[in-house]
C-alpha cells in the first residue's frame, strides 16, 4: 500500500513506546506546523483564540472516536473499500459533534457552524485512520488521535491568539487596549502571514532545542 | 482475525453494516438533540426580538403573522409585543440582499407610530473588522428614536441621513435597506393597534 502521506517513513510504529506515540504528534510531528495538514479550518476559524480552541477540540473528538473505530473494525473491512469505510464513520461522529454543539453550545455553535461539517475532509482526520488507525490496536490508536488532535488544537490557539491579538487587540474575548487593531490579521491574507511566522519560529526553536 | 479478502460480496457486506449502524446511531442522536436545538433557536429569537421592541407580557413568537414586503412576492415575519393586550411594539424580521456578500438579517422594532425601537442583527456573513461593526452600538444609535418617513435610510453618500461604518458603504446600505424593507412592510401589512 502506498503511503497517502508525506513523512510517513519517519514513523517507525512498531519500535514506539506509547508515550512516543502520544507525544510526537504535540510539536514533533505536529500536525499544522509540521506536517501542514487540514489547512482549511486551520486558516478559516482561527481569526480568535475561542474559535480555535472549539475547532480544535471538536477535531480532537473526531479524531479519537474514529481512530478507535476504525482499529476496532479493521479486520472486518476489505482493503478495497477501507477508505469509504472510513469515511462513512468519521463523517458519522462528525454529525454527532455537530447536533451536540447545535443543541448544548449554540454560541459556538453560531461561529464554527459552517466549518464542523468539513472536519469530514479534514484530510488529518483519513490521515490517521488509515496510516495508524487502521494498522494498530485500539489503545494505541486512542494515544494517537489524542496527541494528534492536541497538537491540532496547540496550533489552533496559538494562531488564533496571535491573529487576536494583532488583529483585534483582545485575547479570549477581553480586550486589553482600546483601540483598532491590524485589520489584516482578522481577514484571510493575515491567516496565511500569522501561520507563516508562527510555522518559521517553531522551526528556529526546534533546530535550537534539537 | 485475518483481513477479509476484498470479494464482491465482502466488500457489499462490509460496507452495508458499516453505514446501517452508523444511521442508526445517528438517528438516535438526532432524536436525542433534537429538543435542545429547537429550544436554543427559539431562545436566539426571543432574545433578538426582545432587545428591540419594549417591555411586553404576551409571546410574540406565538402571535407571529406574515406580511407580504410591497411589491415582491416575499414575505417577512413580524412578531408583535403587547403589553397587558395593547401594541406596545412589533420586531420585524427583515434581510437585504445588499450585503457584500449574501443576506444581511435584522430583526427591526417599531413602535406602533413607525419609528424604529431598536435594531438587532442576526445573521450576515460581511467582512469581520469591517461589515461586522454594524453590529457595534455607535453605529446603531443613530437609527433609535428616528421615524424613516422623515428620516433617510440611505446613506450620506446617495443623499440619505445614515452616517455610514468607515471602509463599509456597502454593508451600511444593506443595513438601510433591510431597515428600510422592514418599514415599509409593518406600515403597509402589519397590524398597528
Amino acid at each position: 500500500m502506498p503511503p497517502i502521506l508525506p513523512g510517513k517513513h519517519l514513523w517507525k510504529e512498531e519500535s514506539m513506546t506509547n508515550k512516543d506515540i502520544f507525544k510526537r504528534g504535540l510539536i514533533k510531528e505536529n500536525a499544522v506546523f509540521v506536517q501542514l495538514l487540514g489547512m482549511c479550518p486551520v486558516l478559516g476559524v482561527t481569526s480568535t483564540a475561542i474559535n480555535g480552541l472549539g475547532m480544535g477540540l471538536a477535531t480532537t473528538f473526531v479524531l479519537i472516536m474514529s481512530s478507535i473505530v476504525v482499529s476496532l473494525v479493521k479486520s472486518f473491512i476489505p482493503d478495497k473499500v477501507r477508505i469509504p469505510a472510513f469515511i462513512v464513520i468519521i463523517a458519522s461522529f462528525v454529525t454527532v459533534v455537530d447536533l451536540v454543539m447545535a443543541g448544548f453550545f449554540p454560541g459556538l455553535h453560531e461561529q464554527l457552524g459552517l466549518f464542523i461539517p468539513l472536519i469530514v475532509v479534514n484530510c488529518l482526520v483519513l490521515g490517521r485512520a488509515e496510516a495508524f488507525g487502521s494498522k494498530n490496536t485500539p489503545f494505541k490508536a486512542v494515544l494517537d488521535g489524542l496527541g494528534m488532535g492536541l497538537g491540532f488544537t496547540l496550533a489552533l490557539v496559538l494562531l488564533g491568539s496571535m491573529r487576536e491579538i494583532l488583529g483585534s487587540l483582545s485575547l479570549f474575548g477581553l480586550k486589553f487596549v482600546e483601540a483598532d487593531g491590524i485589520l489584516i490579521f482578522v481577514l484571510a491574507p493575515g491567516a496565511f502571514i500569522a501561520l507563516g511566522f508562527l510555522i518559521a519560529i517553531i522551526n528556529v526553536l526546534k533546530k535550537r532545542f534539537a | 482475525m485475518a483481513k477479509k479478502e476484498s470479494t464482491f460480496f465482502n466488500m457489499v457486506f462490509s460496507l452495508s453494516v458499516i453505514t446501517l449502524v452508523a444511521s442508526a446511531a445517528l438517528g438516535y442522536v438526532y432524536e436525542f438533540t433534537k429538543e435542545p436545538i429547537a429550544a436554543a433557536q427559539l431562545a436566539k429569537k426571543v432574545r433578538a426580538i426582545s432587545v428591540v421592541v419594549p417591555e411586553y407580557n404576551n409571546n410574540p413568537v406565538e402571535d407571529m403573522y406574515l406580511a407580504a414586503i410591497p411589491g415582491s412576492n416575499d414575505s417577512l415575519e413580524i412578531y408583535p409585543a403587547y403589553q397587558n393586550g395593547e401594541l406596545v411594539a412589533a420586531a420585524v424580521r427583515s434581510f437585504s440582499p445588499k450585503g457584500y456578500s449574501g443576506n444581511v438579517w435584522l430583526m427591526v422594532g417599531f413602535i406602533p407610530d413607525g419609528s424604529i425601537f431598536d435594531i438587532s442583527v442576526l445573521e450576515h456573513k460581511e467582512t469581520p473588522g469591517l461589515g461586522t461593526k454594524m453590529a457595534d452600538e455607535s453605529f446603531k444609535a443613530q437609527f433609535r428614536n428616528k421615524n424613516p418617513q422623515n428620516f433617510n435610510l440611505k446613506v450620506k453618500k446617495d443623499g440619505g441621513d445614515v452616517d455610514a461604518l468607515t471602509g463599509a458603504t456597502i454593508t451600511s446600505r444593506a443595513f438601510g435597506d433591510a431597515a428600510y424593507t422592514a418599514w415599509k412592510t409593518f406600515m403597509e401589512g402589519g397590524k398597528h393597534d
